[in-house]
């Protein structure tokens, strides 16, 4: 017990002391959650109405960040899989900041279906027991066991590692019984919430533009997209800013995932815009509403081609040894539109439109609100602060500079 | 809840209540705030209200899902909601919970041919389901104005295909100048938001459409709480009280008939109409789904729906598809009937005909 306590303590006071970037990057984000604090009461009193959502889009920008969520969350395997599967040593000791990630990012994405809730106080409705869950109906009931199941392994996975480590207890090779289960339960869930969460949109007939077998194909390589972009983000971070090491071999295995990642979302895209837009069938008009407007509506045409347009940008960039090899310039500049693209392409081409025609011919654009802007980017902060916070306390634990007092001292750090 | 009280059962009602709840929900601070008025007369009850009576109750908002409720409990929560809404609106509510007939399905039928649209079965319903007013109006049902073939084709678009006119003489591979002009029922080109002095338009005709009671219904089987549920007379019916506001079924539905209560509803006290039943008319809250209910309140008593009184053209027919002398089922004896969007195959019980 006391030195669960001690863990606790330690790893907090490390993790909120830094130089005057950290805290200007903190002062930033507590900017937006202070704005955000009075956002959310107001949403929470008055409803959603005071979101852009209607009846022809009942989708808000909440719902379209989930889906980019458990992008992230799903990809952030891909740094846990090859250091268990392949036994590559330098990535499996940082297995873990793949796994903060991915029970970040699944908060996180809870966290906004929270804000998407009409009755967020009564969501005790879906505990069973107390309430009812409609199994195995509906797809929500699937997403919302996947996202908890998922957030528990990682919590599991990131306390287990990060304490005994700190204690000096944890040996690679004489992991606890239950806990090797656990990992690859883990690495095999990212995938699945994935794929759950694309089928709750695919799973209704009349979306048309959602009801495709492509889409989970389709959020799979965008999460192999996004995720690994954050990813090589945060780690070219921490090596700068940090005593961590992390070689460079680890970076390009995360820059080679995101170029065929991009490779496979070319041909995803290629196949259903070839499919829906040749034979041209009433299925194709919400398709053609995104790329060449209706009757004048075309706030969307921009954003799908601005966005297609980045990404085949940057595949093609990645296919640039120059580019890869460019830790301190090219590639992050990569990675950030990267990121963005993929988190842009939610609601402006993923979810908005899909709405129009709505099943009585409507054409609706969407208007998102100032509240909700603030909300939206409300729950970022929050999730990028515990990101920052969580993954500098783990860094002092994988150096070493943060360990139990007693513990005896760690032989040579291995990467 | 009355069976302990013999003396002055008004007050030891009330006191009874109020203990018990305040047993069962002891973690609340306001023990005033739970008292159930169960049996008290229509004019004690619009006297006693007060504005802590317009109130949710904690026992309102931990009751569990109306269907499974024990009679015991169901009573319970129709007195709160009879309560509360008089209180709220200042005239005497009654929540209904009469079940739904045996050995009935119900059933409707449009006749296209005779529909004007005018849009009286919109107000008419609004009115009668207390639907939000003003600002936030809901409708639960829309008329989409088609244009009529006649107005489609045009010589000037003869020579308009693409590509130019080929060696074959045709225009194009696939696309003449007559194409993207919809023609007959479609809802390419059809607006639901005409605001026409008169009507009917001559160039147009008309298509009402509002929940189509679903045999299959999509929207039932996406609810993660199963707060909206198929009726055993087909009726597909929300608990207003167990609605989450996820909105999934609104995203299953295929005919665009669900509609959200995104901010706390308005509907003028005046306006209100206090015969209600739990899962049709009775007031809705902020952030639940509602839609048309066939009128549980009435057809559930052996009366027609308030859009089919309110046709002045006669284009509406309702009954039980089981019953062979029954209007609907005339219509589908008689008439060429069909289902709008029967390639979702929900297999609707709403028919449309050409009379
Ligand atoms: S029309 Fe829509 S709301 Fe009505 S039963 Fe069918 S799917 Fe459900
Ligand atoms: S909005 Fe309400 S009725 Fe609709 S699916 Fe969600 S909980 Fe069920």
């Amino acid at each position: 017990m006391k030195k669960a306590w001690s863990f606790a303590r330690d790893i907090s006071l490390y993790a909120i002391k830094g130089g005057p970037f950290f805290y200007a990057w903190m002062l930033f984000l507590f900017f937006f959650i202070l704005v955000g604090l009075y956002t959310s009461y107001r949403q929470f009193s008055e409803g959603l109405i005071l979101t852009g959502a209607t009846d022809q889009i009942p989708l808000e920008m909440f719902f379209a960040n989930f889906v980019f969520t458990a992008h992230v969350a799903a990809a952030a395997v891909l740094v846990v899989a090859p250091g268990y599967f392949y036994h590559r040593k330098d990535i499996k000791e940082l297995a873990v900041i793949g796994e903060i990630i991915a029970m970040v990012f699944v908060a996180t994405g809870i966290t906004f279906i929270l804000y998407h809730m009409g009755r967020p106080d009564r969501l005790f409705h879906m505990i069973p027991g107390i309430g009812f869950l409609n199994f195995p109906n509906s797809m929500l009931v699937y997403d919302t066991i996947v996202l908890n199941v998922y957030l528990l392994l990682n919590l599991t996975g990131v306390v287990y590692i990060l304490y005994n480590k700190y204690v000096g207890t944890f040996d690679s090779k004489h992991l606890a019984r239950w806990f090797t289960p656990i990992v690859y339960l883990a690495i095999a869930w990212g995938p699945l919430i994935h794929i759950v969460t694309a089928f709750v949109l695919a799973s209704n007939a009349r979306m048309v533009p959602w009801a495709t077998a492509v889409l989970p194909f389709g959020f799979l390589s965008m999460a192999g997209a996004s995720g690994p972009a954050l990813i090589i983000l945060i780690f070219l971070l921490t090596r700068k800013y940090s005593k961590l090491q992390i070689n460079d071999s680890i970076i390009d295995l995360l820059t080679t995932i995101i170029a065929w990642s991009l490779g496979i979302l070319m041909l995803v895209f290629a196949a259903e815009i070839f499919s829906v837009l040749y034979s041209s069938t009433e299925h194709a008009a919400s398709l053609k509403y995104t790329m060449f407007g209706h009757n004048g509506l075309n706030k969307y045409v921009p954003w799908f081609w601005g966005d297609i347009g980045t990404l085949i940008g940057c595949f093609i960039a990645l296919l640039f040894p120059g580019v890869r090899r460019s830790y301190n310039f090219w590639l992050p500049i990569v990675c950030l539109l990267v990121f963005f693209g993929v988190l842009v392409e939610k609601p402006m081409v993923l979810v908005f439109p899909a709405f129009s025609p709505s099943p009585l011919g409507e054409y609706t654009e969407y208007h998102t609100t100032l509240i909700e802007f603030l909300n939206v980017l409300f729950i970022w902060a929050v999730a990028f602060l515990w990101l920052t916070l969580i993954i500098k306390g783990a860094i002092g634990i994988l150096t070493g500079e943060v360990r139990y007092r007693k513990s005896p001292p760690r032989k040579a750090v291995q990467h | 809840m009355s069976e302990e009280n013999n003396t002055n059962p008004e007050e030891s009602a009330d006191l009874d209540n109020s203990r018990r709840d305040f047993l069962r929900y002891v973690c609340t601070s306001s023990a005033a705030a739970l008292v159930v008025a169960s049996e008290s007369s229509a004019a004690a009850v619009v006297e006693e209200a007060n504005s802590a009576d317009a109130e949710v109750t904690v026992a309102e908002f931990f009751q569990g899902h109306f269907v499974l409720m024990s009679d015991e409990e169901k009573k319970q929560a129709i007195a709160r909601l009879e309560k509360r809404y008089s209180a709220q609106y200042g005239k005497k509510t009654t929540v209904s919970d009469v079940a739904a007939p045996d050995g009935v399905l119900f059933g409707y039928a449009l006749d296209m041919s005779k529909c004007i649209g005018c849009r009286r079965c919109v107000h008419a319903c609004a009115e009668e389901n207390n639907q939000s007013r003003g600002e936030s109006a809901i409708q639960w049902i829309q008329v989409m104005k088609i244009p009529k073939g006649n107005i489609s084709f045009s010589a000037e678009e003869l020579e308009k295909g693409y590509p130019e006119k080929s060696r074959f003489g045709d225009y194009g591979v696939q696309v003449g100048g007559n194409a993207y002009h919809p023609a007959g029922l479609t809802t390419e080109g059809a607006q639901s938001y005409y605001q026409d002095e008169a009507v009917p338009d001559k160039d147009f005709f008309y298509m009402p459409v509002q929940c189509q009671q679903c045999e299959k219904p999509p929207c039932v089987k996406a609810c993660p709480v199963r707060a909206t549920f198929r009726d055993h007379a087909g009726v597909v019916l929300i608990d207003y009280n167990w609605c989450i506001g996820c909105r999934m079924c609104q995203l299953a539905c295929p005919y665009h008939a669900r509609r959200f209560n995104w901010g706390e509803p308005n509907l003028p006290a005046e306006e209100m109409n206090p015969k209600t039943h739990y899962f049709g008319n009775r007031p809705r809250m902020k952030g639940v789904m509602e839609k048309c209910t066939f009128c549980v309140q009435r057809t559930r008593e052996g009366r027609n729906p308030a859009c089919l009184e309110a046709c002045p053209v006669g284009a509406r027919k309702f009954g039980n598809l089981l019953d062979p002398e029954s209007d609907v089922r005339k219509v589908l004896a008689t008439k060429r009937v069909f289902r709008f969007k029967e390639e979702f195959g929900t297999y609707p019980k709403f028919f449309y005909y050409i009379g």
